[in-house]
């Protein structure tokens, strides 16, 4: 395992940050971190980079003590922190060559320019970072983290503030880079994660939720949804007799015509939505199925109010 | 320490900052000594620089503030504290990289000064007729002084991350350290009891002790605990940030 998390709590205050978290990370393995904001991701990143320390438990990464032996630990970590900080007047080059020198980098030349074109910077190369977009500032962050070939990535929403077409590569960068590397990193997008991640933990009000592969959590409680459309609004009667559909286990008006309901994903209600149509003459305009997806799975997870 | 060293002094060479507190220094300690005719050497008629020496810990009072205040307070204000803190170094090799890159810029201060003590050297009647062993040892004293200030401007400017509030808790900091302690031991409850002792609490005794040209390992020690134990409060307040 190249991270371990053992029953991590952090308390600021009397309130609990992260409370009494655990989870394995398997080398080469794309962990996506999911979780509303204030949920406790950056907290628990910034545990396990060494940043602040936890109140309880313990972190390891690469089976080193991270609270104990800091600076052995940070070196096997590649971390982008939570809104990119760098130093804006300092060039491109400059700043990479000072983050290789401080991990002691050998052939810094080399292993910049081969990181220069990983992240594609070439263009920007010359320029100083404060006059990079966010795009390519991102860019220069990722290749701070990755300079001295860590292990272990972190990256704390990498992809923020990013145009589509950024979005795709970086989205694909880091999937290059999860073939042999450990990659945590966290999101909100939840596209991302099916395009990227393995595996996915969604954390709650400093508790994990959920911890699986994206397969199985779309599976699991899955639910068709369907949203049907009628031409005019339904009486209360025809309300009480469509919500008695056998498999329907939740109906909800949107606006007049406009409802919505869902069903067990083994059962589609499309046939007997049409028929209630028909024997009550009204008037279907539209009926559409989806499956449930990653995003409504979160939701649920962590929308218990 | 090197990198984080050669990364400050980047930083004041490749902005205005370094170059305007090495030249107001030289401009003001060179207008005080050369033009202005109260405290001018020429009008003087003593071939000395003691003018000079008197001056200088004032203005390093306002200057060395202002050259550290950023040195912390910024890295907070940005976030890039936490590229900092989150490398294979430690948070010593951090403080001491910033120490000597502002003791860097004190030297490049004092080193053009020396031309003051050459030309008051060939001005005296006969040439050379000036106490070099007390000017020598000033600038030693200058130089601890200097030091003193720089750890305590660092220690200012780890404490919050505002940098205006660093430079004016420096400047605070800074007065009552150098010139505080002296009024302090003048109080009637001291006198004659223990004004001599709370004397040397404070930097100027230890600075006039060194100026009179003898280098005495007690004003050494002092020097070398304060800056020290200032720069291990930084130490403290950067851990402190990490709740």
């Amino acid at each position: 395992m190249s991270v371990i998390v053992e029953s991590i709590t952090k308390t600021y205050g009397t309130q609990n940050a992260v409370d009494n978290i655990n989870f394995t990370v398997g080398e080469g393995e794309i962990v996506g971190f999911l979780g509303p904001n204030g949920a406790g991701k950056t907290t628990t990143m910034k545990i396990l980079t060494g940043f602040i320390p936890q109140t309880k438990g313990q972190a390891i990464v690469c089976s080193i003590n991270v609270a104990e032996k800091p600076i052995e630990a940070r070196k096997t970590i590649g971390y982008l922190p939570e809104h990119n900080p760098l130093y804006l007047d300092m060039y491109v080059k400059e700043y990479l060559t000072f983050v290789a020198k401080v991990h002691k980098v050998e052939a810094i030349k080399k292993r910049i320019a081969e990181i220069v074109e990983l992240t594609g910077l070439q263009i920007e190369q010359h320029k100083k970072i404060g006059q990079l977009s966010k795009g390519y500032r991102q860019r220069v962050g990722l290749a701070s983290a990755l300079i001295h070939n860590p292990k272990v990535l972190i990256l704390d929403e990498p992809t923020t503030g990013l145009d589509p077409n950024q979005l795709t590569e970086i989205r694909q960068l880091i999937k290059n880079l999860g073939k042999n590397k450990t990659v945590i990193f966290s999101t909100h997008i939840m596209q991302e994660v099916e395009a990227v991640c393995d595996r996915v933990i969604i954390i709650n009000k400093g508790k994990i939720v959920a911890d699986d592969t994206v397969d199985t959590l779309q599976n699991k409680g899955s639910k068709n949804i369907y949203t049907l459309e009628f031409l005019q609004a339904l009486s209360s009667a025809a309300f009480t007799k469509l919500s008695q559909l056998p498999g329907l286990e939740k109906l909800k008006i949107k606006t007049n015509g406009l409802l919505e309901c869902f069903s067990n994903n083994k059962t589609d209600l499309r046939a007997a939505i049409f028929n209630f149509a028909v024997d009550n003459q009204l008037t279907l305009i539209g009926l559409n199925k989806k499956e449930n997806s990653l995003e409504d799975i979160f939701k649920q997870l962590t929308n218990h109010n | 320490m090197l990198n984080i060293f050669l990364k400050e002094i980047n930083h004041f060479l490749s902005s205005l900052i370094g170059y305007i507190a090495v030249g107001v220094f030289l401009l003001v300690t060179s207008l005080f000594l050369w033009v202005f005719t109260d405290t001018g050497i020429l009008e003087y008629g003593y071939a000395t620089l003691e003018n000079y020496f008197y001056l200088a810990p004032y203005i390093f009072m306002f200057l060395i503030p202002a050259i550290t205040m950023r040195s912390f307070s910024e890295e907070y204000n940005t976030g890039t504290i936490e590229i900092l803190s989150t490398k294979p170094i430690t948070h010593y090799q951090i403080i001491g990289g910033k120490f000597l890159a502002a003791m860097f810029l004190v030297l490049f201060a004092l080193l053009p000064t020396l031309l003051y003590f050459y030309s008051v050297y060939q001005l005296g009647a006969p040439v050379g007729n000036i106490d070099t062993g007390a000017t020598w040892g000033s600038y030693i004293g200058l130089l601890f002084l200097g030091a003193a200030f720089v750890a305590i401007g660092i220690f200012a400017s780890a404490i919050t991350n505002n940098q205006i509030v660093a430079f004016l808790l420096a400047i605070f900091l800074c007065f009552f350290l150098y010139i505080g302690f002296d009024y302090i031991s003048r109080l009637n409850i001291f006198y004659a009891s223990f004004d001599a002792l709370v004397e040397q609490f404070g930097i100027d005794a230890h600075y006039q002790s060194i100026g009179r040209g003898v280098v005495d390992t007690r004003d050494l020690i002092y020097f070398i605990s304060l800056i020290s134990l200032f720069l291990f409060f930084t130490k403290i307040m950067l851990e402190r940030r990490k709740w």
